[in-house]
């Protein structure tokens, strides 16, 4: 293929991702580019071209060796759920965005920490970048067939390299507040992961199906070859421990590598994405590991003796092959796995190389006199030179020290300096005593032992092959000797440096640590950091600081860096966050840290404390007295959780008082207008015989017939008195549960028949035809025979009162159903409103319904009659179909149904 | 000779009313309720009217409230009858234009004596 084809491609593809990029960053709140998938596959920058290349060539020639890198990962990630999580929660609320970041602001803030953090980082990773840059330069040679230039300016390479660097800084860096998530980026990175793997699985698919006859086959014909079965075992306990080593660091690599931090906890937009993370990034390893070993036994078949550069079969073979197709997409898929590794690295890279160590260390001064739109402007710039620049620095180590070297050792003394990192960063995490002069030790002396034992070794083997410092040691002295370090001879160069050096790292990091404590600020951090979850929403009350500062001048500082607006916006949401007012002039440490907290993200934790630091005089406490205010406080948070809990249980408590209160005043309405209504009721009758008896007491002459009228009134009314009494002693006893029930078989015909008799003279007197349609079998239902006759006399009695006054009418119907007989007693007299229908029930409902009597006689007959059958357990109610009177219905228990 | 108006549900105070205002030389018109009473003073003037206040349909209030929109009943004298004796009820019924406000149970004499005196 032709250099002038496949860069055309490459430009195509380009263009392509810079659409992606471009296209998500102004969707970055749609569910397309936030949500759980693509943070998951955004991880997986992970593999890089070392894996898409490096991982065949080590399958090839040394077997197994290649999976410690993903078994490490994949043995480590399900802890994420707990450990990464808190890690998440840390830099969200410190505003933390890179690994150099969270290490130095957890031993004191620390600048001289951050900028030892972001050396080591720049150290381990800028020739890591260099290796995804030769790997970009050596497949685009074999693809197009053409050979390195030893001029720089002809060869292809370079200028795709300086397109990458171009696309980086520019779309890298878009934010002057590093903690910005960075959608656009993240989605292409998880496109680009997406597409690598597929292709990956094609090329793998391809060999193992059409240029062999499936796995069998591969292993049947490379089971022949030299040293297969060497290559293919673990070989014992030696090699055991070389793979132990492997997998530790590439466990650490997963969480401290710059790249790795970024994706994994700058740009996570909800914890809750971590679940997804955990079984499809290791799903995703995997699936990218199912291929590796045919691939490379594959090439080694084909090309047995040819001496090829076994890195590069996947290419190779669909060459071989004439396939021009798959090699052009293999060769997009390597593309795509290094550019996203080289852009991710060299843009957090670069934000480490700002905030941590030009900013602090260089123009913090000239920054604090400038305006904000130039600081704004300083900053993103800086961090796109930065960018560009690391990725141009990669170019030339890679021209000058690592043409010679396979991609899986370049990548694997990369992962041992930045796992130099892990015991500060894993301290940081689970141990309060840790201190910033361990973690300086620690880190030092590791990556010292990193330099005697790799980086010397590696730097003279591509400059003076003629040395003898490997085989013999320096000055001849075997125990020095940078490979077999004190004698250790059993283990491989880089398990052998790995133990040596987070040996020592590990153990004097602790012994410093236990020998020296920390200053006040670390132990304040190491409080907040350990204990997150515990300060999560109220951090900033978790920060220990005294001394004198003003809230106008802070603000002063703040509006250089953000702007007068976002400044004014900030203030607001702290002064209601913690309920303060507006008008307070002095800065308590709440204010200081969420002043640092809002510098953060633009030039750094180590900056922010000493801009905010230059306007307020900070008094020097005690590390006793740090830890009995962070006690205080810490109880405070436990007593201010306990005070809104039962706060909240109180109100809950006072509403539900409310309502049993609102209940008793109903109640007493109740009452009232109960009393009221009875003296009312007790009133009439007295009225009318207090009258027949004055007519009777005043005059002696009254006629016969007269006095016998009026001595009848006197009569039926004191008789009407009584009734009433009654009812109210009967409706009493029900209300308070002393009425019983005397349930029994009775026949429900018969009882109507008798209730109906005894009004007899009533209906003859209203001239009334009263209709029952009899059943031809005896219907029984249990009941209490005497309450059922006052029910059905009641009613009737309100029937025959509101019958039509002529050709009036009364209908009686029994109905059978399975669990239930009802009773349905019918006038054709005045309907009932609908409205009124459950009203009827209620005693002397009237009251409620100011002056106007209710239809239906004194107000406690229906109210009776109701309790008496729900305390059958029937239902009672009113029908009324318009124009044809009244029905009252109701039902008691089934005879067959019901307990015997 | 006089006219009276006896609004009033209850039979028997109705009957009581009647017979002692006929012995003092009244012309007794009767109403069972105030819908009742509306439809005799169409056709009647009564001096004086008996109204009770809790009756089915309408009630006594706004049978009075009736009675005062209609300006030739103007004169007519009106004397509530109700077992209903809270102040505020005494008090709703004056307000509403009644001449006196008598609870039950209640002296025939007194009321016939108290009647008199309105009309005269």
């Amino acid at each position: 293929m032709s250099s002038l084809g496949l860069l055309l491609i490459l430009a195509i593809y380009l263009v392509m991702l810079f659409y992606i990029a471009h296209w998500s960053e102004k969707r970055s709140h749609s569910k397309w580019t936030n949500n759980p998938y693509i943070y998951s596959f955004s991880l997986a920058v992970y593999c890089t071209a070392w894996t898409y290349y490096g991982s065949i060539g080590l399958a090839a020639k040394s077997g197994l060796d290649y999976l410690p890198i993903y078994l490490g990962p994949i043995i480590i990630i399900p802890t994420w759920i707990i450990i990464l999580k808190r890690i998440i929660r840390i830099s969200r609320v410190n505003k933390i965005t890179s690994i150099a970041d969270f290490i130095s602001l957890r031993y004191g803030n620390s600048r001289s920490l951050g900028a030892l953090v972001t050396l080591i980082s720049i150290f381990g990773i800028v020739p890591y970048i260099a290796l995804q840059l030769k790997a970009i330069s050596d497949t685009f040679h074999i693809v197009t067939k053409t050979h390195a230039s030893s001029n720089i300016f002809t060869d292809n390479t370079t200028y795709i390299c300086i397109a990458l660097a171009l696309f980086a800084s520019y779309y890298g860096n878009k934010y002057v507040d590093a903690s910005e998530k960075r959608r656009g980026i993240v989605t292409a990175i998880a496109i680009e992961s997406i597409l690598k793997l597929v292709f990956f699985l094609i090329i793998g698919i391809y060999v193992t199906y059409f240029v062999f006859d499936g796995f069998e086959d591969i292993y049947t014909k490379a089971s022949v070859l030299e040293n297969f079965d060497k290559k293919n075992t673990i070989g014992g306990l030696t090699n055991g421990l070389n793979w132990f080593f492997l997998c530790l660091i590439s466990m650490f690599a997963i969480f401290i590598l710059p790249r790795q931090f970024h994706t994994a906890i700058v740009e996570n937009n909800q914890e809750k994405h971590i679940r997804t993370a955990i079984w499809l990034l290791p799903l995703y390893l995997l699936l990218f590991n199912i291929f590796v070993f045919p691939i490379a036994w594959g090439g080694n078949i084909l090309f047995e003796t040819q001496g090829l550069n076994s890195d590069t079969y996947s290419l190779l073979i669909p060459q071989h092959l004439n396939n021009n197709f798959l090699t052009v997409i293999v060769f997009l898929g390597g593309f795509s796995a290094a550019i996203s590794m080289i852009i991710v690295s060299s843009i957090t890279l670069a934000t480490m190389l700002s905030n941590n160590l030009l900013i602090p260390y260089g123009f913090i001064g000239s920054l604090e006199n400038t305006s904000q739109e130039k600081n704004t402007k300083r900053i993103v710039l800086s961090r796109k030179i930065g960018i560009f620049s690391l990725i141009i620095l990669a170019y030339i180590i890679y021209r000058v020290f690592v043409l010679d070297y396979t991609l899986v050792s370049i990548g694997l003394v990369s992962f041992v300096i930045i796992a130099q990192l892990a015991p500060a960063f894993f301290g940081a995490l689970f141990w309060k005593r840790g201190s910033k002069k361990g973690a300086v030790t620690g880190i030092i002396l590791g990556f010292l032992i990193c330099f005697y034992t790799l980086l010397i070794p590696y730097a003279l083997g591509t400059t003076n092959s003629a040395s003898t410092f490997v085989q013999k040691g320096p000055w001849g002295i075997a125990l020095l000797k940078p490979f077999q370090l004190f004698g250790l001879d059993y283990l491989d160069p880089i398990p052998q440096a790995v133990f040596w050096s987070l040996l020592v790292n590990f153990l004097s990091y602790l012994a410093v640590s236990v020998s020296f404590s920390g200053n006040y600020r670390e132990r304040n951090y190491a409080e907040m950091f350990v204990d997150i979850d515990e300060y999560i929403t109220n951090h900033e009350n978790a920060y220990v600081w005294k001394g004198t500062a003003n809230i106008s001048d802070i603000e002063k500082i703040l509006e250089r860096f953000l702007g007068i607006e976002r400044t004014k916006r900030a203030l607001t949401i702290f002064n209601l966050k913690y309920n303060i007012d507006k008008d307070n002039k002095i800065a308590d440490a709440r204010f200081i840290k969420f002043a640092e907290n809002l510098l953060t993200g633009h030039i750094g934790t180590a900056s922010a404390k000493i801009v905010i630091a230059s306007v307020t005089k900070e008094d020097k406490i005690s590390l006793p007295e740090v830890l009995r205010i962070l006690e205080e406080s810490k109880e405070n948070i436990v007593i201010n959780k306990k005070l809104t809990e039962s706060s909240n249980e109180l109100k809950k408590i006072s509403e539900q008082l409310q309502i049993a209160n609102q209940e008793l005043i109903n109640k007493d309405i109740q009452k009232d207008e109960f009393l009221d209504t009875v003296t009312h009721e007790l009133r009439t009758p007295i009225t009318a015989i207090r009258a027949a008896t004055e007519i009777l007491h005043d005059d002696e002459n009254i006629p016969a017939d007269v006095r016998q009228k009026f001595l009848q009134n006197i009569i039926s009314e004191s008789d009407r008195l009584n009734r009433l009494i009654d009812k109210i002693l009967d409706l009493e006893k029900f209300e308070t549960g002393k009425q019983k029930i005397y349930l029994s078989k009775n026949n429900i015909s018969k009882t109507i028949n008798n209730t109906l008799e005894s009004l007899q003279q009533l209906i003859i007197n209203k001239n009334i035809s009263v209709k029952f349609e009899k059943k031809s079998h005896e219907i029984k239902a249990f009941y209490d025979e005497e309450r059922i006759i006052q029910v059905l006399h009641n009613l009737f009695s309100n029937a025959i009162k509101f019958c039509a006054d002529t050709d009036g009418k009364i209908s009686v119907k029994i109905n059978e159903g399975s669990e239930f007989i009802s009773v349905r007693i019918h006038n054709n007299g005045k309907e009932i409103k609908p409205e009124e229908f459950e009203a009827i029930f209620d005693k002397f409902y009237q009251a409620r319904n100011q002056n106007v009597k209710k239809p239906i006689g004194s107000g406690l007959g229906l109210a009776i009659c109701k309790k008496i059958i729900e305390h059958h357990k029937g239902k009672i109610w009113v029908e009324s179909s318009s124009g044809n009177g009244t029905t009252i219905i109701f039902t008691l228990p089934n005879y067959n149904t019901t307990e015997k | 000779m006089k006219k009276i108006l006896i609004v009033d549900d209850e039979p028997n105070i109705v009957m009581s009313l009647e017979y002692t205002f006929k012995k003092n030389n009244f012309e007794v018109f009767i109403a069972r309720d105030g819908q009742e009473a509306l439809d005799i003073l169409k056709n009647q003037l009564p001096d004086i009217i008996i109204l009770d206040v809790m009756m089915p349909m309408v009630d006594g209030y706004s049978t009075l409230e009736q009675i005062k929109k209609e300006p030739r009943l103007e004169h007519c004298k009106v004397i509530f009858i109700s077992a209903k004796n809270k102040e505020k009820d005494i008090e709703k019924g004056l307000s509403l234009g009644a001449n006196l406000y008598v609870t039950k149970p209640f002296s025939l004499k007194k009321l016939v004596e108290q009647a008199q005196e309105l009309i005269n």
